[in-house]
């Protein structure tokens, strides 16, 4: 157990850290918040073409839901790690650095976007195939459609959104690798390397304390939704 | 009386399962609809019965455009829908309506929304939805749940805001596949006598597709009995009774 002494010893090691930990987080929310929206926007797109151009659905076509489907598993087959640096040289084109979370997020994104693209084609494929008829039978246009079927699905979509963004939080710490920056960096930086143990636990508490926030959240808001 | 829907000649097949193959190794074609032509009159109650693979759930499909022919005219009010194009078929078929076995309302939108959605695809006046809907929820005795989502219905309420919603747009044409089959028949009693005054009450031309007699015998003025694909007769329901002349027709009408 932990001395009084110990303690505060730990207490003041944090403390000392303090300009650190509160950049950590900014930079932990930059993150996030940019690649989960990018993400839902990108992926959201393609989750509902790969769904739109498969079997029996409206846009039907095997050739543009193979390439849509070829292109979505080729990102996700790609480790987080070798896609930071792969693509490095486009990150660099398009925000001028490889480096900052400015340029993690963007990798990020895209990892996310294929990981939450087939989310909502998943969710989508849920709605029942009814529903759709019957908005079809009414005369409604392609693009009413597609309204119907993502408020059908809404309350999957909402925790799909959720894994996501849990998924995104974990990943972007290992965006500390490319000087990402963030919490999982400062962890890694102060908790390994330095041995300073009580800054890797604390990160550890606040990251589960996100997790567990966005999560309640998630399932709060998916079952205020749901009135299926 | 004018006919307001005919079928010409229209036939539809459905490619089969991949492990179905012909005796050349070709992929086997399956005939749901052979040429069938039937003339259905303004304000009628028709029927389309048989067993389960007759294909009158697809001839009904066919009137609508849910299932595109293969060959033949659907005319509807005098337009032949199969030389439409996309934007002129969904205007079309604000013109007919349509409900379903498992009433396909959205989950997500209450009894109001659901009704009023059609309208809006329909582009009904913005002003004027809300006068109309609660019009239409009269019609099917639902005013009180307005509000309610579909999951707190029962079945016969569902399929009755299933009704409103399909005759929101006052189409002409009402389209019922399987209406009854997944209500009991008390309820199945009620949810007729609702077709039928809908019927008379707005003029509205019913087809609807069952495999159960008594719907026929109860609701109809007339029935194509199919077997197969194909389209055995057109029989006249008078006095509650089905009057079949061919041998397989009379055989499908012994009551069950």
């Amino acid at each position: 157990m932990l001395t009084g002494t110990e303690l505060s010893a730990s207490i003041d090691k944090l403390f000392a850290l303090r300009k650190e930990i509160v950049t950590a987080f900014i930079d932990t929310f930059i993150m996030l918040g940019i690649s989960t929206a990018v993400a839902i926007l990108i992926g959201g797109l393609f989750g509902i073409f790969l769904f739109l151009s498969s079997d029996r659905q409206f846009l039907q076509n095997k050739t543009l839901y193979g390439v849509l489907g070829g292109i979505t598993n080729f990102m996700r087959a790609f480790p987080f790690v070798i896609l930071m640096i792969a693509m490095s040289p486009f990150t660099k084109a398009i925000v001028g650095t490889g480096i900052g979370p400015i340029a993690a997020s963007l990798v990020l994104a895209i990892a996310g976007s294929f990981y939450f693209a087939r989310l909502v084609e998943q969710n989508l494929r849920e709605v029942p195939r009814g529903i759709i008829e019957a908005t079809e039978s009414m005369g409604a246009r392609p693009f009413t459609i597609i309204k119907v079927l993502l408020n059908e699905a809404r309350s999957g979509l909402v925790l799909s959104v959720t894994i996501l963004c849990i998924s995104l939080l974990s990943y972007s710490a290992a965006a500390g690798m490319i000087g990402g920056g963030g919490l999982g960096d400062l962890a890694i930086r102060y908790g390994y390397y330095r041995y300073q143990t009580e800054v890797m636990i604390f990160i550890v508490i606040m990251l589960s304390i996100m997790v567990i926030a966005i999560q309640a959240s998630g399932n709060w808001l998916a079952n205020r939704l749901d009135k299926r | 009386m004018n006919d307001m829907i005919v079928l010409n000649d229209v036939t539809k097949s459905f490619l089969s399962d991949r492990s179905i193959k012909d005796k050349d190794g070709k992929p086997h074609w399956f005939t749901a609809v052979e040429p069938t032509s039937l003339s259905i009159q303004q304000g009628e109650i028709f029927g389309l019965m048989g067993y389960s693979g007759a294909g009158k759930s697809t001839l009904l499909r066919l009137i609508n455009m849910l299932e595109r022919p293969d060959s033949g005219q659907v005319i509807i009010d005098g337009t032949d829908l199969t030389t439409l194009s996309a934007s002129d078929l969904r205007v079309a078929r604000h013109n007919i309506g349509m409900i379903f076995q498992q009433f396909n309302l959205m989950s997500n939108r209450t009894v109001f929304d659901n009704v009023a959605f059609n309208l809006m695809v329909a582009g009904y006046p913005r002003r004027d939805i809300h006068q109309r809907v609660m019009d239409c929820l009269e019609i099917v005795d639902l005013t009180d749940r307005a509000g309610h989502y579909p999951a707190q219905l029962s079945g016969g309420q569902k399929q009755r805001v299933g009704i409103a919603r399909a005759i929101a747009p006052s189409p002409k044409v009402l389209l019922a596949d399987e209406p009854t089959s997944a209500l009991d028949p008390a309820t199945t009693r009620s949810l007729l006598t609702c077709l039928r005054d809908i019927n008379e009450q707005l003029g509205v031309t019913i087809v609807i597709v069952t495999h159960e007699m008594s719907v026929i015998r109860r609701l109809c003025d007339r029935a194509a009995l199919l077997h197969q694909g194909k389209l055995l007769e057109v029989a006249d329901v008078r006095d509650g009774l089905i009057q079949a002349t061919t041998p397989i027709g009379q055989g499908l009408v012994v009551e069950d």
